[in-house]
This record gives structure tokens, C-alpha cells and sequence, in this order.
């Protein structure tokens, strides 16, 4: 195999280990560090679906490249916007949890 | 075996490794460490796969700009440490997750492995067409001539996101400053920083956007780079985080959508259609909407960074 | 009334400017807004939406002239290299259906979100007006959108419009089911995402009609559409993926409520129509799409036995709003062409865009009258709603005929959409769910009927009004409501007259009464608090052997709902979805 292949199955392993982490770790920092991972992961991928459509002196296909771009920035606004939530839910709650509160036992009528 | 395979395969070996590092460790502090060399790795992967653009896009926003939001976020959020940890689930669920994210992983490989060969690609249509559009960058004529309302509904996205982190602004403290206020010694080592880097930073990010339209670079990269000097400037104490009540950084923000969007419907009448861009005027008319977008790309990156309102605007 | 997208041309067709202009117009309005900011944000919107309105009615109308999609080729470079816009009839009715409701959204927020005297600029009703902008903006790019990387710019425009409506309270519940929302979306989004590569990855473009032609049902694609349709059901929170819905449409206004439930879900819903219809007919399997079915059927159970479980008014239409999107997945596997291989514009499509359409403007309307409730109150505890009907009529009666529409009675869409589909049902043999169909208007009529006893009865001393609401905003409330139960009217011009009978027909009226009666035995049985609950304890402690076990099996569908909307639980569902539509794919493919 060669190395462009390596680089595909490197995109693969990180969609799964984000994908890991997204579902695992339970701190919401984190889950936007995994996504972050995924993210990062696809747009890997779509790097290496790039490098294989090299031609006509470029050293990879400019459209896939140029996607890519779009989408790290929007992943980044993502992230600012996940982190600015968590933040003001630690301010405004004092915790820092996904969890949903379990209501209370209430007897019925 | 070469010594290219080599590179490569010792990069992506320390790639998964500083990932699954990030993954696994305890503490969260780590974990954003090791995630902002996660980024700068990536880089490499990017220049490795012949994709500069991106390589640069990923190190600046990916890599750097991230990476200080993961930061501060991460500090502040300290206090949580431990209650969120006790969150963390049986040993059951975690290992459904680990078979689950391991079968996505190996079905992504399997299908990576099974791509058609030859590989489908728009790379000569890109080739024959690019002569119209006055440009010598490949990437920089797909998103700004090809696939030009894709970067301006990009622009948008930045906009939004925006709006979003604001609407989380305390109802009193509307229309204050973002962040909090930054009292670095003035004698210091950051404030020193931020004297010598930003008037330097300012002229590669001028250059980088220049160049952009031939060689790798482009507004992306040259908003980031300028975002990130102006972030620096603040964090140094040597200006302050204008309130988000003003006209002029709300005129800012729109600026480049504006210029795109109207350069679009000019389009119409001139070349035709929505965003087409009129015989030989191509290349400068895309200059002026990368100027414009640059700004800014530069003040949204840097405003979503600090994030919502913390103070009111006379502090 | 739907047009197929295999075979268009990809050149700009006439009138294609129009979609130019509907695209543009909400996104010059949200960068207007921003930068003028203050009073002006509600001008801007004011103007803009009935704007878009004639914009979309004219779309229409050039659509039906010229008979087949229109199209509008972007900077005018064709696809595959360049991106293009292109409206057929599924885009057109969204469109005039997002611009319909949200003119009746911003109408009925005048009251809510004016600008306090005094001040130049407030944090909410500046954010309510920008978003309600950002919104329509959104979803006008996904309806029109041709190019599934441009779908997924668009995606995430819809989410960052979505999420700051959830918290826009600023209530610390509400910015942790915004988190919760907008983390699952991102979920949806990247898995979206990382379909549209491995598509571009074997076929060289992204564009939906060269997709057409091209797609296959190679492993490659099967990935992909496992991927991309798993990724948009969680960002349409269909059950079990609908952790974050219920706390996100509870806590947020009753205006963006109204937007979140009506319009923001259904453009994820959209663009997995798209694909299964347009993109990859070919790919999909009859099995999966049972699969997505099943779980519809799953959602109007479970959702409709937790609403009747509610003490929250509020809570109650957000677990009806997840009951019947279970509704929009019942078309699938009815959509399939007689020999089960693919799905074709036919029937049972228009039946489920008329589901969509009657639930957008029904849920809308119950939303609105919950919020006027509750601000007229001051509170929204179903137990203590005594007296409204006679202190609030307009505002209950706008409850009701939205109930009503929902529960499907003629002639309301809803109504109409069952017909269709009960007719695709029983023309490809699929009975089980003829079943679902009928069988789920007794579950909506529970819920109905639980909220309405409690208005209608009378309250002993006066009613402790705590604010008086706007006439404008209940009139709006009663428009939409009335729209919906009036659709199949509407409808009739595409669709045979035959099939909307006369609603005093003794078998209709008969059907009406079975359903009622159904969802009264319902409510009784399962609602927390005994639906005829007097001051005196009833005889025998907590009621006979019968209420107790109805009581029971609601407990248990309650913790089995909240044991689903735990993070681990829903995540770990996603990927099982994943691998199972993906396996149904392979396997369920007709040889």
C-alpha cells in the first residue's frame, strides 16, 4: 500500500477514536475536544480523497482542498460556540455536566 | 522501504498515538495540551498530502486558534474537575462504545482501502478553467470563483456563530465587552510580545493574502494570523475589547458579506449571473472581496475567541 | 406536485433569478439587523419575512408555469466543477411553508419581544429578531441548495440559528439543553459530513443530480447513506435519538418554540428526503426504510404516553412535537415503488410533505396558545388550568383545532396525508401499517383531550390573571391552527377531490368519536393525575387495580424514555443505527 492509503486508514482511526471519546468522557470539554478529533479525522480523509486526484501538475485536487478549508473554519466556529455555552453554564449553574437532573419521586393522585 | 513511507508512517504513528493520548489522559488540562500538538502534527500531515492551503488553515485555526479557546476554557472550568469526573460511565457502556467506534473506524478502513482506482477527480476541469479567472492558485479559484457561494454562505456561518456567542450575554451586561480585562505587567515579557510580534504578524498576513491569489495562502490564513496578533495585543493589556454595541465593529463584521453579496449581484448584469465575474475583471474583483472578507474574518475569529460580554462597556 | 431531480439540466432555466433572490433576502436581513442594530432589528424583520412571502408565492407560481425544477447556475460555472440552486415542488411548498409560519411567529412575538423604552438595544428582542432571520435563511439555503457540501454549510447555519433560540432565556436549564442540542447536531453534522466525502471520494462531485446518475450500491455509497441518514435523524431527534428535543422546545419561548418544533427539525427531515428520493433511490433498501418506520411508530408511542405523563403544559407539546415526527418516517417504506426497490415521487411522498406541512403549522399554533398561557398565568401546570377556557376563549380554541389537526380529523392536512399513505399502504400490501396510521391518531387525541378537560373546567373563585395577552398574538395562534385544519382544501388542486369526505359523514363523524374515545381511556389511565381529579381523595387510596396498572406501565415508559435520553445511552444507540441501517442496506437489497 502506499502512503497516501496510510494516511486514509490515519483519518479512519481518529473518526473512531473521537468518536470514543465523544461518547465516553464525561466532562462537555472534552466531547468538543473529541468532536474536534472527527472532525479532523473526515477532513483527513477527504485530504487523502484529494492527494489520489492529483493531476495536471497540482499536486492534489483542488476542490476536496478547498472544502476542507471551509470546513475547518466551521468546525471552529462550532467549537467557539460549544465552548462559549459551557462557559456560561458553569457560570450561571456552577456545574459543568450534560447530565439532566433526576426529578424527584412524586407520589401520584 | 523508502524513507518518504518512512516519514510518513512515524508521523501518522505519532498522530493516533498523541490522539489516543488525548483521549485517554485524566486530567483535561493535559488533554488540550496534547491536543494543540495533535494540531500542529496535522499540519505536517496536510504539507505531507500536497494540500498547503490547508496545512496553513489547519495550523492556524486548527492547531492555534482552537487551541487557545480550548485553553481558557479549560482553566476556567477547573473548579468541575472532579464532580464531572465521577460521571464518567460503567465499565459495560464503555466497552459497547470502544466495539461501536471500532467497527465505524474498521468499515471507514475497508471502504478507504476499496476507493476506485483510477480516482475520480475535477483537477482537469479545474485546469482547463482556471485561465479565466486571472488566478495561479488552484484552491483559491474553487473557493472564490467555482464554488464562490459556498465561501460566502461560510461567511455567513461566521456571522451566525457570532450572533449565537452573543446571545449568551447576561441581560445586563449587553452591549459590554467581551472577555475580561487584561492587566499585564507592562514591563513584562507578554507585553514585550505583544509590541515586537503584531506589526511583524501584520505584514506576513498581508503578504500571505496577497500571494494567496498564485501561491498557497490566502484570507483564511491572513484573518487568522491578524485575529490572532490582535488577541495578542489584548491579552497583553495594550487595548481593550471594544463593546459590542458599536457601529463600527458591527460594520466590520458584515463587511465582508456585504462586498461579496454586492460584487455577486453585480455579477448579474456584468458576466450574467449571480457571482460570475465579468471578462478580465476577475482577478481584481476577487482581491477586493478577499480584502474585505479578510477584516472580517479577522474581528469575528478574534470576537469568538473571547467570547460573549463579561463586563459592561465602561469597565 | 413533486417533480423527480434525475434529468435536469444543469442550466439556469427562466425565473431562475427568483432563487437567487429567496436565498439572499434572509441573509441580507440577519447582516442588516446586526449592523443596525437595536429597533431596527425588528423593522428589518418586518420587512424581510412578508417580503420572502410574495418572493416564495412567485417562485411557486413560475414553478407550476413552467412544469419542470427550477434551476439557477451559480457564478456560471455548471457542476460538477461549480455549484447550482434548484426548486421542485418538495422545495417550494417548504418554502412557502417556512415563510408562512414565520410571518405568524413574528406577528405573534410583537407583544414578547418589543425593544424596552429607554433602551437602545436589549439582548433578547434584538436576538429574537436576528435569529428568527437567521432561521429563515437557513433553511431557504438547505430547500434550495443542489450540492450536498452546500446542504451541510447549510446545516450547520441552522444549527448556530437553532441553538441560541433554546437558551434565549438565558435560564441555566435551558444553556445546558442548548449544549446538549447544539454537541448531538455537531454529532449529526460530522457523521453528514463524512458521507458527503466518502460520495465525492468514489464519484468526483457532490452535486445531487450528477449523484443521481452516478450512485451505485457499492460499499462506498452504503456507508455513506448509513451515515449521512443516521447523522440527519439525530439532528431530527427521532426516537431513540431525541435526547436533547424535549428540555430544548420546553424551556425556550413559546415563539422560538414554535420556530424550533415547526420549522428547525423538519430541514434535517428535508435533506434525508433528498437523499433517499433523489440522490440514492437506487441504494436504499425497503428494509431500511422499515427500519426508519419502525422507529417512527416507536417515537408516536413513547412520546405520546410521556406527554400524557407531563405536569408541564409546555413539556407536554414538546413530547408531542417528538411523537409526531414519528409520523414523518411513516411515508418511507410506503414510498417504494411497487416492485420494493426504490423510492419514487408518488403518493406516498405527497402524503408525507402534507404530514409536514400540517404538523409545521399545527405544532406551531399549540405552541403559541401554550405561551400565552403561561403568560397569562404566570405558570403552566396542566392540574391548575381551570378556567381558562372561559377567561381565554380565543386562545384554547386555537389549542384545539390545532389538537384537532393533529389528530388528523377532516378536513385537516393531516388528515389528507393519512388517506394518501393509508392507499400506498394497502396498495403495496404493507398492512401493519395501516395500523400505525389509524392507530396513532388515538394516542395524539389522548394528550388533546387531557389538556382540554383541564381548560374547560370551571375554576370556583376568579381567575388569578397575572397579564393580559395581546389579541394580535392570539389571532395569530388561531390563524395557524385554522390553516392546518383547513389544508386538505388547499391541497385539493394537485390531489383528487374524492378523497376529503364530508366531514359530518356519519362514518367520519363515527371514526372522530372512536379516536376521542380512545385517547379519553388514554389520558384516563395514564395521565399522573387522575383526569377527573376533585378536591377529596378518591374512595379506594390510589384507585382501582386498573388505574394502577395504567399508572405503571406510564412510570415505566417514562424512565424507559429518560433511560434513552441519557448522553451514553443515545450515543451508543447512534452508532448501533449506524451499523444496522448500514447492515440493511447490504442485506436488504432486492437481489
Amino acid at each position: 500500500m502506499n502512503a497516501v492509503t496510510l494516511y486514509g486508514l490515519c483519518g479512519a482511526a481518529l473518526v473512531g477514536l473521537g468518536l470514543y471519546g465523544l461518547i465516553v468522557n464525561p466532562q462537555p470539554l472534552r466531547k468538543i475536544l473529541s468532536f474536534n478529533l472527527v472532525g479532523s479525522g473526515v477532513f483527513l480523509l477527504f485530504g487523502v480523497v484529494a492527494r489520489r486526484g492529483a493531476a495536471f501538475g497540482m499536486g492534489g485536487d483542488p476542490v476536496p482542498q478547498a472544502l476542507v478549508i471551509t470546513g475547518i473554519v466551521v468546525a471552529f466556529s462550532a467549537t467557539a460556540l460549544a465552548v462559549a455555552l459551557l462557559l456560561r453554564l458553569h457560570e450561571a449553574a456552577g456545574s459543568a455536566s450534560l447530565a439532566a437532573p433526576e426529578p424527584p419521586a412524586k407520589p401520584d393522585a | 522501504m523508502n524513507v518518504s513511507l518512512l516519514v510518513d508512517g512515524s508521523l501518522l504513528v505519532m498522530i493516533v498515538v498523541v490522539a489516543l493520548w488525548t483521549i485517554a489522559v485524566r486530567d483535561s488540562f493535559a488533554a488540550v495540551i496534547g491536543y494543540a500538538c495533535y494540531g500542529l502534527l496535522l499540519g505536517f500531515a496536510w504539507v505531507r498530502l500536497a494540500a498547503i492551503d490547508a496545512a496553513l488553515t489547519e495550523a492556524a485555526i486548527g492547531g492555534g486558534l482552537t487551541s487557545v479557546l480550548l485553553i481558557r476554557a479549560v482553566v476556567r472550568l477547573r473548579s468541575t474537575e472532579a464532580s464531572t469526573q465521577a460521571e464518567t460511565p460503567g465499565r459495560l457502556q464503555r466497552i459497547l462504545a470502544a466495539i461501536l467506534s471500532a467497527a465505524v473506524a474498521a468499515a471507514l478502513g475497508v471502504v478507504v482501502l476499496a476507493l476506485p482506482e483510477p480516482a475520480p477527480s475535477l483537477a482537469p476541469q479545474v485546469a482547463q478553467h482556471i485561465a479565466s479567472t486571472g488566478l495561479g492558485n488552484a484552491v483559491t479559484a474553487v473557493l472564490l470563483a467555482f464554488r464562490a457561494t459556498d465561501t460566502l454562505l461560510e461567511a455567513v456561518v461566521l456571522v451566525y456563530a457570532l450572533v449565537a456567542v452573543w446571545a449568551l450575554t447576561p441581560d445586563r451586561l449587553w452591549g459590554g465587552r467581551p472577555g475580561q480585562k487584561y492587566d499585564a505587567d507592562p514591563n513584562g515579557m507578554l507585553a514585550y510580545l505583544a509590541r515586537l510580534l503584531p506589526p511583524l504578524g501584520i505584514i506576513v498576513a498581508i503578504y500571505v493574502f496577497w500571494v494567496g491569489a498564485d501561491l498557497p495562502g490566502g484570507k483564511f490564513q491572513a484573518g487568522t494570523l491578524l485575529a490572532a496578533m490582535w488577541l495578542l495585543a489584548i491579552m497583553a493589556g495594550l487595548t481593550d475589547a471594544p463593546p459590542v454595541s458599536r457601529r463600527w465593529l458591527r460594520v466590520a463584521l458584515v463587511a465582508g458579506s456585504v462586498v461579496f453579496l454586492a460584487i455577486g449581484f453585480a455579477g448579474v448584469p456584468l458576466a450574467g449571473a449571480f457571482l460570475a465575474y465579468p471578462e478580465g475583471y476577475a482577478k481584481p474583483l476577487i482581491l477586493i472581496i478577499e480584502a474585505a472578507s479578510m477584516l472580517s474574518i479577522a474581528v469575528t475569529l478574534g470576537l469568538l475567541v473571547l467570547g460573549p460580554p463579561e463586563r459592561s462597556e465602561h469597565s | 406536485m413533486s417533480m423527480s431531480a434525475a434529468g435536469i439540466p444543469a442550466a439556469t432555466t427562466a425565473g431562475g433569478f427568483l432563487l437567487v433572490l429567496v436565498l439572499v433576502l434572509p441573509l441580507l436581513g440577519v447582516l442588516a439587523a446586526l449592523t443596525l442594530g437595536g429597533r431596527n432589528a425588528r423593522r428589518v424583520a418586518m420587512t424581510a419575512i412578508p417580503l420572502g412571502l410574495v418572493l416564495a408565492i412567485a417562485l411557486g407560481i413560475e414553478l407550476m408555469k413552467s412544469g419542470q425544477a427550477l434551476v439557477y447556475v451559480l457564478g456560471g460555472w455548471a457542476p460538477p466543477l461549480g455549484i447550482a440552486l434548484r426548486a421542485d415542488g418538495l422545495s417550494v411548498v417548504m418554502l412557502l411553508t417556512t415563510a408562512l409560519i414565520l410571518l405568524a411567529v413574528a406577528v405573534y412575538g410583537q407583544a414578547d419581544f418589543q425593544m424596552p423604552a429607554g433602551v437602545d438595544e436589549a439582548r433578547a428582542p434584538f436576538m429574537f429578531w436576528t435569529l428568527l432571520l437567521a432561521v429563515w435563511g437557513a433553511l431557504n439555503a438547505l430547500f434550495l441548495a443542489s450540492d450536498l457540501f452546500t446542504l451541510y454549510v447549510a446545516l450547520e447555519l441552522l444549527t448556530f440559528a437553532g441553538v441560541p433560540l433554546v437558551s434565549l432565556s438565558g435560564s441555566p436549564e435551558t444553556v445546558q439543553a442548548a449544549l446538549r442540542y447544539l454537541l448531538f447536531a455537531l454529532l449529526g453534522s460530522v457523521l453528514y459530513m463524512l458521507g458527503a466525502v466518502l460520495l465525492y471520494g468514489t464519484y468526483g462531485t457532490l452535486d445531487i443530480a450528477l449523484l443521481a446518475e452516478r450512485v451505485r450500491p457499492v460499499p462506498a455509497v452504503i456507508a455513506a447513506a448509513a451515515l449521512m441518514t443516521v447523522g440527519l435523524l439525530a439532528k431530527t431527534a427521532l426516537f431513540p435519538l431525541h435526547l436533547w428535543l424535549p428540555p430544548a422546545h420546553a424551556g425556550a419561548p413559546a415563539a422560538a418554540s414554535a420556530v424550533l418544533s415547526a420549522l428547525v427539525v423538519k430541514g434535517s427531515w428535508f435533506l434525508v428526503v433528498r437523499l433517499w428520493f433523489d440522490v440514492m433511490p437506487g441504494v436504499v433498501t425497503l428494509s431500511a426504510a422499515q427500519l426508519l418506520a419502525a422507529l417512527g411508530t416507536a417515537a408516536i408511542v413513547v412520546g405520546s404516553v410521556v406527554a400524557l405523563r407531563q405536569e408541564r403544559l409546555k413539556l407536554l407539546v414538546a413530547y408531542s412535537t417528538m411523537a409526531q415526527i414519528g409520523y414523518l418516517f411513516l411515508m418511507f417504506p410506503l414510498a417504494f415503488d411497487p416492485a420494493g426497490n426504490a423510492p419514487v415521487h408518488g403518493a406516498a411522498l405527497d402524503g408525507g410533505l402534507l404530514q409536514v406541512v400540517s404538523h409545521a403549522t399545527a405544532k406551531a399554533g399549540m405552541f403559541m396558545a401554550a405561551g400565552l398561557i403561561y403568560a397569562a398565568l404566570g405558570h403552566d401546570r396542566i392540574a391548575d388550568l381551570a378556567g381558562v377556557a372561559r377567561a381565554m376563549p380565543v386562545t384554547v380554541l386555537a389549542f384545539a383545532l390545532a389538537g384537532l389537526a393533529l389528530m388528523g380529523v377532516v378536513p385537516s392536512g393531516a388528515y389528507l396525508a393519512k388517506k394518501l399513505m393509508l392507499d400506498a399502504a394497502d396498495g403495496s400490501g404493507q398492512w401493519w401499517w395501516m395500523i400505525v396510521l389509524q392507530g396513532g391518531a388515538v394516542f395524539t387525541a389522548g394528550y388533546v383531550v387531557l389538556v382540554l378537560v383541564s381548560v374547560l373546567r370551571s375554576r370556583p373563585g376568579p381567575m388569578p390573571l397575572v397579564k393580559r395577552v395581546s389579541r394580535l398574538s392570539e389571532l395569530a395562534a388561531l390563524v395557524l391552527s385554522m390553516s392546518s385544519l383547513l389544508l386538505a382544501f388547499a391541497a385539493l388542486g394537485p390531489v383528487p377531490g374524492d378523497l376529503v369526505s364530508n366531514p359530518l359523514a356519519p362514518k367520519e363523524l363515527g371514526t372522530l368519536l372512536a379516536v376521542v374515545l380512545g385517547g379519553a381511556l388514554l389520558a384516563l389511565g395514564l395521565s399522573r393525575r387522575s383526569l377527573l381529579a376533585t378536591a377529596r381523595p378518591a374512595t379506594g387510596a390510589d384507585g382501582g387495580l386498573l388505574r394502577r396498572s395504567a399508572v405503571a406501565v406510564g412510570e415505566a415508559f417514562e424512565l424507559a424514555d429518560r433511560a434513552v435520553r441519557r448522553w451514553q445511552a443515545a450515543s451508543i444507540s447512534l452508532l448501533m443505527l449506524v451499523a444496522l441501517v448500514g447492515g440493511l442496506l447490504v442485506f436488504g437489497a432486492p437481489s
